[in-house]
C-alpha cells in the first residue's frame, strides 16, 4: 500500500492541501488505512470530481478508493449490481449497457466513483422523475471509525447521513445499486430554445413530466430582453423500433461507444476565457440549436457527458483555478431565480453554458442537496475579481429564499449560512459525534464548515 | 481552511501591533477570518489592537512573543498551533533602527538585524514547520524593497531586510509541493508610525493599500508581491544601475 504526501486538489483546482495519499487493494489495507490515519484523520476519496475541497484532507490521510474496483455481481434479471465503491460509473456503463442496463442516476461526467456518487447524493437530468442517486442504493457496507464494517440499508439514520455525507461517516467499500433497464444504448432527444428566462421556466414547468431526461443550457452572458435565453435538451433512452431498421446501430443496439480527444495541455495561461470569448462560445452555441427538433438520436456520452470528450478540460481555466456555483431554490422562489440571473448577467461573468433544472421530491439524506425547485449551476474561473463577495452576496439571496449551495461544488461557502440551508445540519453532526467521536473522518470541507 | 480564493478562516500575527498587520486582519475579518492571534510584546497597544479587532466580531487573543528571544519561539508559537489549525501566518514585525545612531552603536545595530533577521529566522522556521505538519497554510512575510538593494541611508536595516527575504524566498521553495505557500511582501514607503517624521519616498503608500494585496496575492498564491505594484519596475531597473550612480542618488 503505497504512501505518499502529494498536494491535492477538487476538479476546480483552487486551495491545494498536501495529504498522505494511500490507495488500498484490499478491504483489509482500507481497514489498516482509517486505523493508522493519525491525528488529522483520513478521508476517503474517488476520482475528484468534486469541484472543491470535499475529498482532500491537510495533514492527513487521503484514502484513493479507485483501488477497489471489482464488480462483484450483477443480477441481469432483477437489475441490481453489486460492486466495489470505488467502480466508476463509466465502467459500469460499459459492463450494463450490453446487458440492458443503465445506471440509475449519471451526473455530467462519466468519471466518478459509486462512492462519491452516494457521498455527494449526486443527482442527474432525471432527478425530476427519478431522485437522487442513494435512492436507488439497496445497501452498501460502510467502514465505520471504530474499524467495524456495517451493512447500511435505506430508511436507517446511518444511511441517511451516509447519503450525501460527503465521506464523513466513514468510508463506503461496497454498495448495491438498482438499475434502470434499456432497450439501446442511444438516447432520443428533443430540443428546443427558450428566448428568456421567463419562457425557459415556462416550457420547464408545463412539460418536463413528459421527459425522463431533461435539462437547459442558459447562457448567462445575454442580457437585456435575452436574459436566461436557454437551449433546452430533453429525452429518454430510444426503444429499439426508434432505430433505423439495416442500420448498424440497429443490429448492435447496445453498443456502448465513446472517444475523447488529446488531454487539455498541462499549462495555459490566465485568461484563456475572457467575456469576449465564452461570449462568442455562448452566442455560437445558441445560435446553433435548432428553434425546435424532435427525436433525435444521440450517443449517451453526447447527450449526458458532453464534457468528458475533453479529458482535464478543468486545466482552461489555468492555474488560478476555477469555482462552480450551484444552488438550488424552491418552487414558489423563482423571484429569488431571476433576480440571481440577472445579477450574475449584469455582472458579466465569463460563465461557460451554465446549466438550469426543475428537480424534483427533495431526497432522504440529511445533507443531500436536491429539494423541489430550481438549481443553477456554473462555472467562474476563480481569478475573477471581486467574485468572493459577488457570491457571498449570492448566498444571501438563496439562503434568504430558503434554498441551499450544493457541498460537491463548493469552495468558498461561509460556515455561518450552513445551519439555515441544511436543516438537518445539526442531526447530521450529533450522529457524527457519537459514531466518530474522535473526528477520524475529516477533510478539508468538514473543516472549513465545521461539519 | 483557506477557501477557494486563498481567504483564511485564523489568522496568526507575529507582531500583533503592526500597523500594516493591523489593516491586513482587518481586511481578511471583513472577509472570512473569524480567529486571530496578535502575538508581540506585552503593551497596552497589544491589548488595544486586540480589542479593535473583537470589535469586528472576530475571536482575538494574545500571546507574548518577542522576536529577540528565539529560544522561547517554539514554546509560544507551538501553544498558538496547539489550539487549532492556522489558515496564515502574517510575519510583521520588524523594526527600522535609526541608521546614524545605529552606525557609532553597533550593540543597536545587531538589534536592528536580530530582529528584522534572526529573529525571524527562528519565528519563521518554527511556524513552518507547524503549517508543514498541518499540510496547509500560508506564511506571509513582510519583507521590504530597502532589502532589493541596500542604500546608504538605511543599509543597516535594508541589509537585515536582504537577508529576510533571501531568507523566506529559500523557505518558499523548500516548502514547494507540501501545501505550504510562503509569499514575499516588499512594500515601498507605507506611512505608519515606523516612518513617522521621515521624508517620504516616491510611490509612498498606506497599510490599506499593502493589505489589499496581500489578499490578491492569497487568491493568485503569489510568491512575490510588490507595493505599489509599480515598484517591481521600478527595482528592477534600480537594480542594475551602476553602483558610482546609485550611490549618487537622492532616495
Ligand atoms: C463535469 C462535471 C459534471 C458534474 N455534474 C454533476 C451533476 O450533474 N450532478 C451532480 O450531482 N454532481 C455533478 N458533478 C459532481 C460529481 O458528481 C460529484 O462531486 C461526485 O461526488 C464526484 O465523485 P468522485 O468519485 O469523483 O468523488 P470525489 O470527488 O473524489 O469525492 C466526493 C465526495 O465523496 C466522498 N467519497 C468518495 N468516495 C467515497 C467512498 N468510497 N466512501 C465514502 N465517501 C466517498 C468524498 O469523501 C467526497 O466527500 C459533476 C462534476 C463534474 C466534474
Ligand atoms: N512602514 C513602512 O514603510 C514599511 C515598508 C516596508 C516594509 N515594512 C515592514 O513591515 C512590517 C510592519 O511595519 P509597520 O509599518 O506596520 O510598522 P509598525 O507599526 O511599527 O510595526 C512594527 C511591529 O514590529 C514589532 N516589533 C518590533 N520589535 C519587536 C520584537 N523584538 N519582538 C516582537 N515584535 C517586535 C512591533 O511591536 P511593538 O508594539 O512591541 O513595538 C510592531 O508590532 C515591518 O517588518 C517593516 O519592516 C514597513
Amino acid at each position: 500500500m503505497a504512501a505518499d504526501t502529494v498536494p491535492v486538489t477538487g476538479w476546480g483546482r483552487t486551495a491545494p492541501t498536501a495529504a498522505r495519499l494511500i490507495r488500498p487493494r484490499t478491504y483489509g489495507e482500507a481497514a489498516l488505512a482509517v486505523r493508522d490515519c493519525g491525528a488529522r484523520g483520513g478521508i476517503a476519496r474517488g476520482l475528484g470530481r468534486a469541484y472543491g475541497d470535499a475529498a482532500q484532507n491537510a495533514g492527513g490521510a487521503v484514502l484513493d478508493m479507485t483501488g477497489l474496483d471489482r464488480v462483484h455481481a450483477i443480477d441481469a434479471d432483477g437489475g441490481t449490481v453489486l460492486c466495489d465503491a470505488g467502480v466508476s460509473l463509466h465502467r459500469l456503463m460499459q459492463v450494463l449497457l450490453p446487458l440492458g442496463w443503465f445506471v440509475p442516476v449519471t451526473p455530467g461526467t462519466r468519471y466518478v466513483t459509486v462512492g462519491g456518487a452516494i457521498g455527494a447524493d449526486i443527482h442527474g437530468k432525471n432527478h425530476h422523475v427519478s431522485g437522487s442517486f442513494s435512492r436507488h442504493v439497496l445497501s452498501l457496507e460502510l467502514l465505520t471509525a471504530d474499524g467495524d464494517v456495517r451493512t447500511v440499508v435505506p430508511g436507517t439514520p446511518l444511511f441517511e447521513a451516509t447519503a450525501g455525507g460527503m465521506g464523513l461517516t466513514g468510508v463506503i467499500l461496497t454498495a448495491t445499486v438498482r438499475l434502470q433497464p434499456v432497450q439501446t444504448s442511444l438516447m432520443s432527444v428533443d430540443t428546443e430554445r427558450a428566448n428568456d428566462l421567463d419562457d425557459l421556466m415556462a416550457r420547464l414547468a408545463d412539460t418536463d413530466h413528459r421527459y425522463r431526461y431533461s435539462v437547459a443550457w442558459i447562457d448567462l452572458l445575454a442580457r437585456g430582453r435575452a436574459t436566461g435565453r436557454a437551449v433546452l435538451t430533453r429525452g429518454d433512452h430510444a426503444p429499439l423500433d426508434a432505430l433505423p431498421p439495416g442500420t448498424r446501430a440497429r443490429r448492435d443496439p447496445l453498443s456502448f461507444r465513446t472517444s475523447r480527444l488529446p488531454a487539455a495541455p498541462s499549462f495555459l495561461p490566465e485568461g484563456l476565457l475572457s467575456r469576449t470569448t465564452v461570449g462568442l462560445f455562448n452566442e455560437l452555441w445558441y445560435r446553433r440549436a435548432p428553434r425546435a427538433r424532435t427525436g433525435q438520436l444521440q450517443r449517451i456520452p453526447a447527450f449526458f457527458h458532453p464534457l468528458d470528450g475533453v479529458p482535464h478540460w478543468n486545466r482552461v481555466y489555468g492555474p488560478g483555478g476555477f469555482v462552480q456555483y450551484q444552488f438550488v431554490v424552491g418552487h414558489g422562489r423563482e423571484d429569488a431565480l431571476r433576480r440571481i440571473v440577472r445579477r450574475i448577467s449584469e455582472r458579466r461573468c465569463p460563465s461557460f453554458l451554465a446549466v438550469l433544472k426543475r428537480f424534483g421530491e427533495a431526497d432522504p439524506g440529511w445533507l443531500s442537496f436536491p429539494v423541489p425547485g430550481w438549481t443553477l449551476a456554473l462555472d467562474i474561473p476563480a481569478a475573477l475579481p471581486g467574485l468572493a463577495g459577488f457570491l457571498d452576496e449570492l448566498d444571501e439571496e438563496v439562503a434568504g429564499a430558503g434554498g441551499r449551495v450544493y457541498l460537491a461544488k463548493d469552495s468558498r461557502l461561509r460556515p455561518e449560512l450552513l445551519a439555515a440551508m441544511y436543516p438537518r445540519l445539526a442531526d447530521f453532526r450529533a450522529l457524527r459525534a457519537e459514531l466518530d467521536p474522535r473526528a477520524v473522518f475529516t477533510s478539508d470541507l468538514s473543516r472549513r464548515l465545521h461539519l | 481552511m483557506k477557501d477557494a480564493f486563498g481567504l483564511p478562516q485564523s489568522l496568526l500575527v507575529l507582531g500583533g501591533t503592526s500597523e500594516i498587520a493591523l489593516a491586513t486582519a482587518r481586511r481578511l475579518i471583513a472577509r472570512r477570518t473569524r480567529t486571530v492571534w496578535l502575538a508581540g510584546r506585552p503593551s497596552p497597544g497589544l491589548d488595544e489592537a486586540a480589542g479593535q479587532l473583537r470589535g469586528l466580531g472576530a475571536d482575538v487573543r494574545t500571546v507574548a512573543f518577542d522576536a529577540l528571544d528565539p529560544a522561547a519561539h517554539e514554546d509560544a508559537l507551538g501553544k498558538v498551533f496547539a489550539e487549532g489549525d492556522i489558515d496564515m501566518v502574517l510575519l510583521a514585525f520588524g523594526t527600522l533602527g535609526d541608521q546614524a545612531h545605529d552606525e557609532r552603536d553597533p550593540n543597536a545595530a545587531v538589534r536592528v538585524a536580530q530582529t528584522n533577521y534572526t529573529g525571524a529566522v527562528s519565528a519563521g522556521l518554527v511556524c513552518a514547520g507547524a503549517l508543514q505538519t498541518q499540510g496547509h497554510g500560508s506564511l506571509v512575510v513582510l519583507s521590504s524593497v530597502a532589502g532589493e538593494r541596500a542604500r546608504r541611508a538605511n543599509f543597516i536595516y535594508g541589509s537585515s531586510k536582504a537577508g529576510l527575504d533571501a531568507f523566506a524566498q529559500g523557505l518558499g521553495d523548500a516548502l514547494h509541493g507540501t501545501g505550504v505557500h510562503v509569499m514575499v511582501v516588499r512594500p515601498g514607503f507605507v506611512r505608519t508610525r515606523m516612518t513617522a517624521g521621515l521624508p517620504e519616498a516616491p510611490l509612498a503608500t498606506t497599510p490599506e493599500a499593502v493589505a489589499a494585496a496581500v489578499e490578491l496575492g492569497l487568491r493568485r498564491r503569489a510568491e512575490t508581491v510588490w507595493v505599489p505594484g509599480a515598484l517591481r519596475m521600478v527595482m528592477s531597473a534600480l537594480r542594475h544601475l551602476p553602483r558610482g550612480v546609485f550611490r549618487r542618488l537622492p532616495v
